[in-house]
C-alpha cells in the first residue's frame, strides 16, 4: 500500500509539472493577444453601468466622427471594485453610470481624475456635476409619481405617500433600489432623519403589497387595479408607451411631477467620469466632450426618453409633451451625502420585509 | 450568541442585527430547508420510479427529467413571477372569467413569497438529486435488494430499507449541491422579493460599502453550509457500500393502472413545470419579438459561451478526477484536503467569488507588470484578471463542488479490492488507472463534465464582472435585457443557452444507453 502511495505521489508530481507547463503556455498566448490588443491606436475603453445597447448608437456616431474605436464592458455589481483592483494598469478610460451614488462612490474611492474644459462646464448646469470636476451628469430623470386615471387629476407630493388616505393603494419596487435610495436621501436632505423615518414607516403601511418587481411592473399593477399610485422613473413612461403590450398600462395612468409648489421633483442623473489611470486620456477627453455635444445629447434624449442635461437641447417630442417641471435645486452631491443614512432608515423601517 | 457578540463590536452589524438580519437569517434557513426537502422528494422519487417501476414513457422521461438543468434559475424565476403575478396572464384570465374586480374578491397564492421561491427553485434544481440518485439506484448491488425481499420485505419496504440507504451518499452529495446553489443565489430570490443573507451581503458591500462586514456575513453563510455538510457526513460515517456487480438485472415493479396514472403524472408534471412550460413561454416570446438578424448577432456570444464553458468543464473534471483518485489511492494524511477545500466555491455568490479573484489576481498582475517594467520590457497588461483566464478560473472554482461530488460518488462505487487487483497482476499505477478506474468512472466523468458545462453556460455574475472588452456571452445578453425589463427581446439568447445545454445532455444520454 505504501509503495502504491509513493508511486502515486510521483505520478502526481509529473502531472502537476505538466499542468504547470500548460498554464504557462496558455498565459503566454493570452498575454500575446492582450498586448496586441492594447497596442491598437486611437481607442477608448468604457466601463459602463448602463446597458451597452443603450449607448452603442452614441458610440457608433463618435467613431464615425473621430475614427476612435470605443470598447465597452457593461456590469453593475462590483465594477468599482474591479477598477480599484486593477489600479494603475486598468485599461478603463471612461466610466458611465446610471445613478448619482455610483459616481460618488467612484469619486470617494479615488478612482476618478478631474478634467474640465469650457465645453463641459458650459454645457452642464453646476448642480449636475462634481465641484471638483471629477464627474459630470449626462442626462436627468425624474422620480415621478404615477397615478391611476380613475383617481382623476391629482396634485401629489412625495410626502403624500405617507398620507393615510392612500392606505393599501400604493405600489413600489424594492426600497433598496438605487433610485429609491436616492429619493430617500433627498427626503433626508429636506426633512432630516427622524421625519424621514416616520415618513418611511407610514409609506410602508400604505403599500398594497410587499415591494417587488420593476418600475414598469407597478404601473401594470395599477392597470390591474391592485393599487392606484406608484413611484417610477420618467423614461419608463415613454418606453411603455412605445411597447405594443405595455401601452395599455401607461394609458391608464397620469405621470405626476411631485412637489411642484415647493422644492421641486427629485431628479437623478446618468453620468460620466474619467478613470484615474486612463491610458487613452486624449481619446477619453474627446469622448466626454462628444457626449455633451448637442448632437449626442439629442440622440441620448431620443433613444432613452431621458432629459438632456443641456438646457439648450429639447427632450424628445413625447417627453416634452408631459410638460415642464420644477426640479429640486439642491446639488446632487449634497443629496448623495445622505445615501448611507437613507439605506439605514430603509432597513430600520423594514421597508422591504 | 456568536452573532450577538459580533454585533456589539461592529456598528453596521449591530444596526443590521437590530433591524433586518434576524428576518434574513430566518428566510435563509427556511428557504434552504424547503428547497432541499422538495428537491429530495422530486428527485429521489422520480429516480426511483424510473429505475424500479414500469412507468409508461420511461425511456423518454429518463432524460426529459434532466432538462430543467439547462434552464437558468433566474430565467425561470422571471417567467414564473410574471406568469402567476396578480397582473400576470393567469390571474387576469381568472378575473375575466369570474368577473372578479379586486384582490379581495378571491384567493390566489402569492408567487412572490418564500414558498413560491422554494417551489420554483426546487423545480430547476431537483435534477441534481434525480441524476445522482438514478445513477446510484442503477449501479446498486441488486442482490442486496433481492436478499431483502427474501427476508420478507415488500417492494416498498425493500426500497426504503435497502435501496434508499444504499444511495444515501450520492443523494447527500446532490442535496449539498442544491443547498449551496440555493444559499449562494441572489438574482432568483430577488425576483421573488425574498430577502436572504445574500441580500445582506450585497447591501453591506455595495450599499454601505463595508467589505469587512460583508465578509463576516459571507462567513456565516459558509458556516451554515459547513455545519450541514459535516453533520450529514458524521451521520453516515463508517457506512460504506460498494458493488462489484453493477450490471445486474434490476427488479421492476409492475404498476396498477391507478399507480401508473399517478406516477407518470408526477414525472410529467415535473418535466412540464421545470422545463416545458418555461421553454414554451420563451419560444412564444422569441416568435413575437425576434428575427433572423438578432439570431446572427448571437453567433459570437454563443461561441464565447461554449468556449469558456468547455474549458471550465474540462479543467474542473480533470481536477476532480485528480483529487478524487488522490484521495482514494494516497495514504497521505492530508489526502482529503484538496477535494474538501475546493468544494466550497459553490456556496459563494458569483459576484463575491469574482471579487475574491480580483483581489487575488490583481496584485499578481501588478507584480508581473512591475517586474516587466523594472526590466524595461513592455508591460503585458492585466493578463490574469483581465482575460478569459479569470472567467475560466472562476467557473472552475465555483463549480468544482459539482465535479468533485459527481466523481467522488463514482469512485465510491468502485470496490476497494479493485485497487489492489492490477497491482497483484503486475500492472503499474498508470496502467491500472487507464485500464480499470477510468473505464469504470466513465459515466461519472461524463456527468461531471456535462454538469459543469451546463452550469457554466448559465453562470452570470462572475462572467459579467470578470470579462475583458468585447467579450459577450449569452447569459450577459440576457442580463442586459432583463435588467432593462425587456426579457422578451432576450428570449432568443435564453433559448440558445437552453438548446446548447441540451446538446451534451442528449449526447450523454445516448452514450450511456450504448454502454
Amino acid at each position: 500500500m505504501k509503495e502504491t502511495g509513493r508511486y502515486c505521489q510521483n505520478n502526481l508530481m509529473q502531472k502537476i509539472t505538466f499542468i504547470k507547463k500548460n498554464i504557462l503556455i496558455t498565459l503566454a498566448s493570452f498575454s500575446f493577444i492582450y498586448s496586441s490588443f492594447i497596442q491598437a491606436s486611437e481607442e477608448v475603453n468604457v466601463y459602463s453601468y448602463r446597458q451597452a445597447f443603450l449607448v452603442e448608437p452614441l458610440f457608433d456616431k463618435f467613431t464615425e466622427q473621430t475614427g476612435i474605436k470605443v470598447n465597452v464592458i457593461f456590469a453593475k455589481k462590483g465594477m468599482a471594485e474591479r477598477l480599484a483592483r486593477e489600479g494603475k494598469y486598468s485599461p478603463a478610460d471612461i466610466l458611465l453610470t446610471t445613478d448619482i451614488s455610483r459616481l460618488i462612490e467612484l469619486h470617494d474611492r479615488d478612482l476618478l481624475q478631474a478634467y474640465s474644459s469650457n465645453t463641459l462646464l458650459d454645457a452642464i448646469p453646476s448642480q449636475y456635476r462634481a465641484e471638483d470636476n471629477s464627474w459630470y451628469g449626462l442626462t436627468t430623470r425624474v422620480r415621478n409619481i404615477y397615478s391611476a386615471k380613475r383617481l382623476g387629476a391629482i396634485n401629489v407630493n412625495y410626502e403624500d405617500l405617507a398620507d393615510s388616505k392612500y392606505k393599501g393603494k400604493i405600489c413600489t419596487r424594492s426600497g433598496k433600489h438605487a433610485y429609491n435610495i436616492a429619493l430617500v436621501a433627498s427626503m433626508i436632505a429636506a426633512h432630516g432623519k427622524a421625519d424621514t423615518l416616520t415618513w418611511l414607516e407610514k409609506f410602508k403601511a400604505n403599500l398594497a403589497r410587499k415591494p417587488q418587481g420593476s418600475d414598469r411592473g407597478q404601473v401594470q399593477a395599477i392597470h390591474q387595479k391592485l393599487c392606484d399610485i406608484s413611484l417610477g422613473n420618467s423614461y419608463y413612461f415613454g418606453k411603455m408607451l412605445a411597447d405594443e403590450n405595455q401601452k395599455v398600462w401607461a394609458d391608464g395612468v397620469y405621470i405626476n411631477f411631485p412637489n411642484q409648489s415647493n422644492r421641486g421633483a427629485h431628479v437623478n442623473i446618468s453620468g460620466m467620469g474619467m478613470a484615474k489611470y486612463a491610458p487613452n486620456s486624449d481619446s477619453a477627453k474627446k469622448l466626454m466632450e462628444f457626449l455633451v455635444s448637442k448632437d449626442a445629447q439629442k440622440l441620448y434624449a431620443e433613444t432613452n426618453m431621458e432629459y438632456p442635461v443641456r438646457t439648450d437641447v429639447m427632450p424628445s417630442e413625447l417627453v416634452a409633451s408631459w410638460g415642464k417641471f420644477k426640479a429640486d435645486s439642491l446639488p446632487l452631491e449634497t443629496i448623495a451625502k445622505h445615501r448611507k443614512e437613507a439605506l439605514k432608515l430603509i432597513d430600520q423601517a423594514k421597508f422591504d420585509l | 450568541m456568536v452573532l450577538a457578540s459580533f454585533a456589539s463590536s461592529n456598528d453596521l452589524f449591530s444596526h443590521l442585527w437590530q433591524t433586518v438580519l434576524p428576518d434574513y437569517i430566518a428566510n435563509t434557513l427556511i428557504l434552504g430547508v424547503s428547497v432541499v426537502f422538495l428537491s429530495l422528494i422530486f428527485g429521489t422519487l422520480s429516480a426511483a420510479f424510473i429505475v424500479h417501476t414500469n412507468v409508461k414513457g420511461k425511456k423518454l422521461l429518463r432524460w426529459l427529467l434532466l432538462l430543467p438543468l439547462a434552464m437558468p434559475a433566474y430565467l425561470v424565476a422571471y417567467l414564473y413571477t410574471d406568469l402567476f403575478d396578480y397582473a400576470g396572464p393567469i390571474q387576469r384570465t381568472l378575473r375575466a372569467w369570474f368577473d372578479w374586480q379586486s384582490p379581495n374578491d378571491y384567493w390566489f397564492f402569492d408567487i412572490r413569497t418564500l414558498p413560491g421561491a422554494s417551489l420554483v427553485i426546487s423545480l430547476v434544481l431537483f435534477p441534481y438529486v434525480y441524476m445522482l440518485a438514478r445513477t446510484a439506484f442503477e449501479q446498486q448491488d441488486q442482490n442486496l435488494l433481492r436478499a431483502g425481499r427474501l427476508l420478507g420485505l415488500s417492494a416498498n419496504q425493500s426500497f426504503f430499507q435497502v435501496a434508499l440507504p444504499l444511495a444515501r451518499p450520492a443523494i447527500a452529495i446532490a442535496a449539498s449541491l442544491v443547498l449551496m446553489e440555493t444559499l449562494a443565489d441572489f438574482a432568483t430570490v430577488n425576483y421573488f422579493a425574498v430577502n436572504t443573507l445574500t441580500t445582506a451581503i450585497y447591501d453591506t458591500w455595495l450599499g454601505y460599502g463595508d467589505l469587512a462586514t460583508a465578509n463576516a456575513l459571507a462567513s456565516i453563510l459558509m458556516l451554515i453550509i459547513l455545519f450541514v455538510v459535516v453533520a450529514e457526513q458524521r451521520a453516515r460515517a463508517g457506512q460504506s457500500h460498494q458493488s462489484n456487480r453493477p450490471n445486474h438485472h434490476i427488479e421492476i415493479i409492475k404498476l396498477s393502472f391507478i399507480q401508473q396514472l399517478f406516477i407518470s403524472g408526477f414525472c410529467w408534471l415535473l418535466v412540464l413545470a421545470g422545463f416545458l412550460l418555461p421553454f414554451a413561454l420563451l419560444v412564444m416570446m422569441a416568435f413575437e419579438y425576434s428575427d433572423m438578424a438578432q439570431l446572427m448577432k448571437l453567433v459570437e456570444p454563443s461561441i464565447n459561451s461554449i468556449e469558456v464553458s468547455f474549458y471550465a468543464a474540462t479543467i474542473a473534471t480533470c481536477l476532480a478526477l485528480l483529487f478524487g483518485l488522490y484521495r482514494r489511492l494516497s495514504i497521505d494524511k492530508w489526502r482529503m484536503l484538496p477535494s474538501s477545500l475546493s468544494g466550497f466555491g459553490y456556496a459563494v455568490p458569483g459576484t463575491v467569488l469574482a471579487m475574491a479573484l480580483l483581489a487575488t489576481f490583481g496584485p499578481l498582475d501588478h507584480f508581473i507588470n512591475d517586474l516587466a517594467e523594472s526590466f524595461q520590457l513592455q508591460t503585458p497588461g492585466l493578463i490574469l484578471s483581465g482575460t478569459i483566464f479569470a472567467i475560466v478560473f472562476a467557473f472552475v472554482v465555483r463549480f468544482a463542488a459539482i465535479a468533485n461530488g459527481t466523481i467522488s460518488s463514482g469512485i465510491e462505487q468502485i470496490p476497494r479490492s479493485i485497487d489492489l487487483a492490477p497491482a497483484t497482476l503486475g500492472a503499474g499505477l498508470a496502467g491500472m488507472l487507464k485500464k480499470v478506474h477510468l473505464p469504470l468512472l466513465k459515466p461519472s466523468i461524463l456527468v461531471a463534465w456535462l454538469l459543469v458545462f451546463v452550469e457554466s453556460m448559465k453562470e452570470l455574475p462572475a462572467v459579467l464582472l470578470l470579462r475583458p472588452f468585447n467579450f459577450e456571452t449569452l447569459s450577459i445578453q440576457i442580463y442586459q435585457l432583463i435588467s432593462d425589463e425587456m426579457l422578451e427581446q432576450g428570449a432568443l439568447s435564453a433559448i440558445l443557452i437552453v438548446l446548447l445545454g441540451l446538446v451534451p445532455i442528449i449526447w450523454l444520454n445516448r452514450s450511456k444507453e450504448l454502454t
